[in-house]
């Protein structure tokens, strides 16, 4: 007979690597989803014990308690509890902590003890505390827990070995039922006389060393430094860029080349017609000039997941708090926006970690005006096809500097409108507390971090290879029918659908330079930003004929004048292009008018910069 | 209250005050009226949950870059970043 799938839950305070051992613990084998009827992310994965047995493991919302102040931590409260709708009562509850710090942990301990769970502690980093002289007397800790406690070394091969043999240990008798649940919220005096309970706990079980760690000192002193500190940051967001751009370059050019091989084998291979114009022009050049992007996602993940890990994150939260604060807000809010240069939808799930509804309305509302990585394919295309590449000043590459300045504008709005949202909508703001653990640094452990390069990769192409590509479909057809008369003159798309709406539209977008080209890319690129570059391609590939396929730039070259073209890089640092942006707005915020607000101030913003660009730039000759 | 030699020479001031390099010993707890947007009771359980607990030792070990705000506490063995608002809760010597 089979053993029954056994549920185990991991618990643990912010900062502890519960990550590192969830991602040791299962691998690649990770599921994300969501809570039903809630927006926080559910992370489950499964492994095999030793001994054979089927585990799936749950990754719940990191938290110092089972108070549930934001809506992460009631998911953490409800799932340990049982109390969460169609979701399984752990069978197991791991504790996670990071061995050099306990104090807060073993706290969070004596609270879950409480709900009757089983409950085994995880010492993790147990090698980091072991090189820092922290030594901790397992069995005694285990014994004043009344817990069982295992150490572990989640970023090292086997360094589990022990947690997965008690989870064996554990199965064979899980015919012992959990004890009745006994825990409520804690008061204050509780809550004081709990962290009493567990220093006196630690006294008696763990040295400490008497010094902190250095190396965390010697970094802080540069990196948290006022000047230093800010200089530092800066430089890391200019460098990120820059790299972000050149270092993908050959990879890109390589991918490039890639797709363009397929579509002349389609092109030599095919009869002329339909089918070959619909291999060639929608689905392998179109789906190409998306995925040609993977690398640039890739660098910037990479990056984000680098700072993370080594703990700098926290202090970029730091640095940054007053001068958020400044613009109404919260220090907290520095890592959704952050993730939001990747995308916005992430980006807009992260501001869960801000528990001040205010302080994340404000960020939800301002997180798609940071530059995400769908508008990067739309700038390299429009940058390369019109700047010129070359050096000012000896070593600023000019490509760079214009992208690290479509960057910029997008960061100052935003900073422009949460004050204006303070200031004019949320008149009764009082800011939300700023306390937050600066974690000691850590190296960045590259299995770790490629698990988490890996997954979003793949989620990006997941979208190009779905909504992406049904999306090239529509535009395909939209541009090839109804097809032009027998005899009729001019390029086929001209008789096109997409010529209909792109015509339709394309007046109200005349005064900022749009041709009605660029509107009937503008409406596909609703589905997702980088869609637009893809369906210009379509666009111009059709009408072009197949030799102007292979380099849109190219044509857009010829095309379009500097002014439009610097007019629309204006229109997608504001436009609201993203369908899927507007949804995750509207599912977080529980409510329509938020996201029908976002949209309209969005669009009302693209139209007004693309207007002044467009008539600045004509005037200065570049019409 | 026992006074001794240190806490003559150590009057109690709120850590929110404190400035860099301050050392001292949590003595306790005040959480009204600090202008916190947070209510006494919410204010003091987060404070205690990131061990800012009576007798724990405090060092300011950074301030932020405008009006020295926030700073960042080594409470015992960890470190936590705080506005000076909240910190004013924190009373030490």
């Amino acid at each position: 007979m089979e053993a029954p799938l056994m549920h185990v839950a991991l618990v643990g305070t912010p900062n502890s690597g519960k990550t590192s051992l969830f991602n040791a613990l299962t691998g690649s084998r990770q599921k994300v989803a969501n809570y039903p009827g809630v927006t926080v992310e559910r992370k489950e994965g499964s492994f095999v014990t030793p001994l054979g047995r089927q585990v799936s493991l749950v990754d719940l919302p990191g938290t110092y308690s089972l108070r549930g102040r934001s809506p992460d931590e009631e998911i953490t409260r409800d799932m340990v509890l049982g109390r969460t709708a169609g979701e399984a009562v752990p069978d197991l509850v791991l504790c996670v902590a990071d061995s050099t710090n306990l104090r807060l942990t073993i706290r969070l301990v004596l609270e879950l003890k409480r709900t009757g769970r089983p409950l085994l502690l995880v010492l993790n980093m147990f090698d980091i505390a072991t090189r820092r002289g922290v030594t901790v007397d397992v069995p005694k800790l285990s014994e004043a827990l009344g817990v069982p406690v295992v150490t572990s070394i989640a970023v090292r091969k086997g360094g589990t070995a022990d947690l997965l043999r008690l989870t064996d240990e554990f199965a064979a008798r899980s015919e012992t039922p959990a004890s009745q649940n006994q825990w409520e919220p804690l008061t204050v005096p509780q809550l004081r006389a709990t962290q009493r309970e567990a220093d006196r706990i630690i006294a008696s079980t763990v040295s400490l060393p008497t010094r902190p760690d250095t190396w965390t000192a010697r970094i802080d002193a540069v990196v948290l430094h006022p000047v230093a500190g800010l200089a530092i940051l800066m430089l890391l967001l200019f460098v990120m860029f820059q790299a972000v751009f050149a270092w993908a370059q050959p990879l890109m050019d390589l991918l490039q080349s890639a797709f363009d091989a397929a579509g002349q084998l389609a092109q030599n291979k095919l009869p002329d017609g339909l089918l070959q114009s619909f291999l060639q022009n929608g689905v392998i050049s179109g789906v190409g000039n998306v995925i040609v992007f993977l690398p640039q996602i890739v660098f910037i993940f990479l990056f984000i997941l680098l700072l993370e890990d080594f703990g700098y994150m926290a202090r970029a939260a730091f640095l940054m708090d007053r001068i958020m604060g400044g613009a109404g807000l919260h220090g907290r809010a520095f890592i959704p926006l952050l993730s939001s240069f990747a995308c916005a939808i992430p980006g807009i799930m992260a501001t869960r970690v801000i528990d001040n509804r205010r302080d994340r309305l404000t960020t939800i509302l301002i997180a798609p005006l940071m530059t995400c990585s769908a508008r990067i394919p739309v700038y390299t295309l429009i940058i390369s096809a019109f700047i010129p590449n070359r050096l000012i000043w000896g070593w600023v590459n000019l490509q760079g500097l214009v992208m690290f300045g479509l960057y910029a504008t997008g960061i100052v709005s935003a900073l422009g409108v949460s004050f204006l949202i303070k200031f004019f909508m949320l008149r009764d703001y009082a800011p939300a507390p700023f306390m937050l653990e600066l974690p000691d640094y850590k190296m960045p452990r590259a299995r770790s971090v490629a698990i988490g390069v890996y997954a979003r990769a793949k989620a990006f192409l997941q979208r190009a290879g779905t909504t992406i590509f049904a999306m090239m479909v529509l535009i395909w057809f939209l541009a090839s029918f109804p097809q032009p008369p027998v005899g009729a003159e001019g390029p086929a798309i001209n008789y096109s659908l997409a010529a209909i709406i792109g015509k339709a539209i394309a007046p109200l977008l005349a005064p900022i330079g749009f041709n009605w080209q660029i509107a009937v890319a503008l409406i596909p690129g609703m589905a997702a930003r980088e869609v637009a570059v893809a369906a210009l391609g379509t666009v111009y590939a059709i009408e072009g004929g197949k030799e102007a396929a292979a380099q849109i730039g190219q044509v857009l070259a010829t095309k379009w004048s500097l002014a439009t073209a610097l007019s629309l890089l204006a229109w997608y640092i504001f436009a609201p292009q993203c369908a899927s942006t507007l949804a995750v707005i509207r599912r977080e915020t529980g409510s329509s008018k938020w996201m029908v607000l976002t949209f309209a101030y969005m669009l009302a913003l693209a139209y007004l910069a693309s207007l002044v660009t467009y008539n600045v730039a004509s005037a200065l000759g570049a019409g | 209250m026992s006074s001794t030699e240190q806490n003559r020479t150590r009057p109690e001031l709120p850590l929110g005050l404190a400035r860099r390099g301050y050392r001292g010993v949590i003595q306790h707890i005040a959480a009204v009226d600090t202008g916190s947007a947070l209510s006494a009771t919410e204010l003091e359980s987060r404070l205690i949950e990131l061990g800012f607990v009576e007798g724990a030792q405090v060092e300011v070990l950074h301030e932020g870059v405008i009006g020295r705000d926030p700073i960042a506490v080594r409470v015992d063995n960890i470190t936590i970043a705080v506005r000076r608002r909240e910190a004013m809760a924190v009373i030490v010597a």
